[in-house]
């Protein structure tokens, strides 16, 4: 039975994937990614993967669809038709799909619990971690604790992927205001970063007020989102969940937030320098824990030393670190929402 | 049943080709985006489908139970990761894209070509 799950999920994808493709409206290709993101989330739990499904449905499903919808309302969402046929493209694909084909005949097969992969460090983390961590949930304590460097280095990539986007993306519009096509007096857009300046009419305008529905409904929400945000950031030790997960999530309550209600009432309760002053605090926070532990003698991120029993140790760490990773994924997430949405917002104005 | 030793992997080739189809062939800036993504999906479900053991359970102790099989928490671990940083580095190339619309009008790659030409 779980077999033919497995097989009718995976068919799924591929017809997803290909429809992805096919498609000539980029809005219905980007629902189609969500769904496709959904189906694999489906599929990590059936091969056991459930931190994994957790991450992928929060952000391939929620987070990545809300972006590419962002930029499509700056770009437009038509695909023109292809004016040349893919044929190198398809051979070249063939070419590539058939030799991963042929490899995969000399990998072991799927499963086997004597399987290279199985056999080289795995054995040690799931033996030895929930005596030498105490972390019930494995993931977590590979993540935090005997990949802490590693993890630290993804944290970091994150802040300077939402330092990239702010700053591609909050620069001037010089070029719209040389052709000065449709814009009457000075760029509207120069008052982006500005709270007080956003004046009434773009909150007005964005919040949709009408829909009275959305506005309820959200309400009740936003609070038991938040709240779940907080839960599997704090019970990450123990169920699925952690920093990751959870700051993906608590994003998404104030990106709701300000989709239903609009930009500007969000910036009001959290304003782009906190967004900033976050990004940075979660670094900071990760690394802090690292210095620490060097000063009481241990080894970078080496959580032993932090508390006079071990393990309790790996627990202040890991509680530690996974904060960290949570603050600055929120941050990361809530600026790079910010960074879209305040484009299109500026764009809004050029046209009125 | 030998179909299914590799029957992941295979799903796996189908849907990596298809995202390296999707980036080369498509002019949209967007749409290679996505190809991309669909691309990054697919090496996700390799990692994943390595880890994973016959009968085993999801890598979190049961408590009290004896002769538990777990399924390899490594890979796990390093698409979590993976997958968080995917949609940041996504958010980038999104906003490149934003920036390339502004800049020449069009996010058909043709078109910008075509109009670096000209220039």
């Amino acid at each position: 039975m779980e077999q033919f799950t497995d097989i009718f999920l995976m068919l799924l994808l591929v017809a997803g994937a290909l429809s992805v493709l096919y498609v000539r409206n980029l809005f219905v290709a980007t629902m189609l990614l969500g769904a496709v993101s959904f189906i694999m989330a489906l599929i990590f739990v059936s091969l056991d993967a459930v931190d994994v499904a957790f991450t992928e449905a929060a952000v391939g499903a929620g987070i990545s669809t809300v972006l590419y919808l962002g930029t499509l309302a700056l770009v437009g969402s038509d695909e023109k038709p292809a004016r040349r046929r893919a044929l190198v493209p398809l051979l070249v694909s063939l070419l590539v799909g058939t030799a991963l084909v042929y490899a995969t005949f000399d990998m072991p097969a799927f499963g086997r619990a004597d399987n290279p992969v199985q056999t080289h460090v795995a054995p040690r983390y799931i033996e030895e971690s929930p005596k030498e961590i105490g972390v019930p949930n494995m993931v977590t304590s590979v993540l935090a604790s005997y990949r802490g460097f590693d993890t630290f280095g993804e944290v970091t990539v994150i802040f300077t992927a939402g330092i990239g986007v702010l700053l591609i993306l909050s620069q001037l519009r010089r070029r719209r205001e040389d052709e000065a096509d449709l814009t009457d007096g000075p760029d509207t857009d120069t008052n982006m970063d500005n709270d007080a300046a956003a004046s009434a009419s773009p909150a007005e305008r964005v919040g949709s007020e009408h829909d009275l529905v959305p506005h309820v409904v959200a309400k009740l929400l936003i609070p038991f989102i938040l709240l779940f945000a907080l839960y599997v950031q704090f019970h990450g030790d123990f169920g699925p969940g952690g920093g990751f997960q959870a700051g993906v999530i608590f994003a998404a309550g104030f990106i709701l937030y300000s989709l239903i209600f609009g930009l500007h009432f969000t910036r009001q309760i959290v304003s782009t320098r906190l967004v900033k002053f976050l990004l940075a605090l979660g670094v900071v926070l990760y690394g802090g824990v690292g210095v620490v532990s060097l000063f009481l003698g241990g080894n970078f991120l080496d959580y032993n030393v932090l508390s006079a029993d071990p393990v309790a140790g790996q627990h202040l760490g890991i509680l530690l670190v996974e904060l960290g990773v949570g603050i600055t994924v929120t941050a990361a997430m809530i600026a790079i929402f910010y960074a879209f949405a305040g484009r299109a917002e500026g764009r809004g104005n050029d046209i009125n | 049943m030998i179909f299914f030793d590799h029957f992941n992997y295979w799903i796996f080739v189908i849907l990596l080709m298809i995202g390296l189809f999707t980036v080369m062939s498509r002019t949209n800036l967007i749409k290679k985006m996505i190809g991309l993504s669909l691309f990054q999906i697919s090496v996700f479900l390799f990692y994943i489908s390595m880890g994973k053991i016959d009968e085993g359970t999801a890598p979190i102790v049961v408590e009290g139970a004896q002769d538990v099989v777990y399924s390899n928490p490594l890979p796990h671990v390093l698409i979590l990761t993976a997958i968080v940083v995917g949609v940041a580095t996504t958010a980038l190339g999104l906003s490149l894209v934003v920036r390339i619309k502004e800049s020449f009008g069009t996010i058909d790659e043709e078109d910008i070509l075509a109009r670096e030409d000209k220039a």
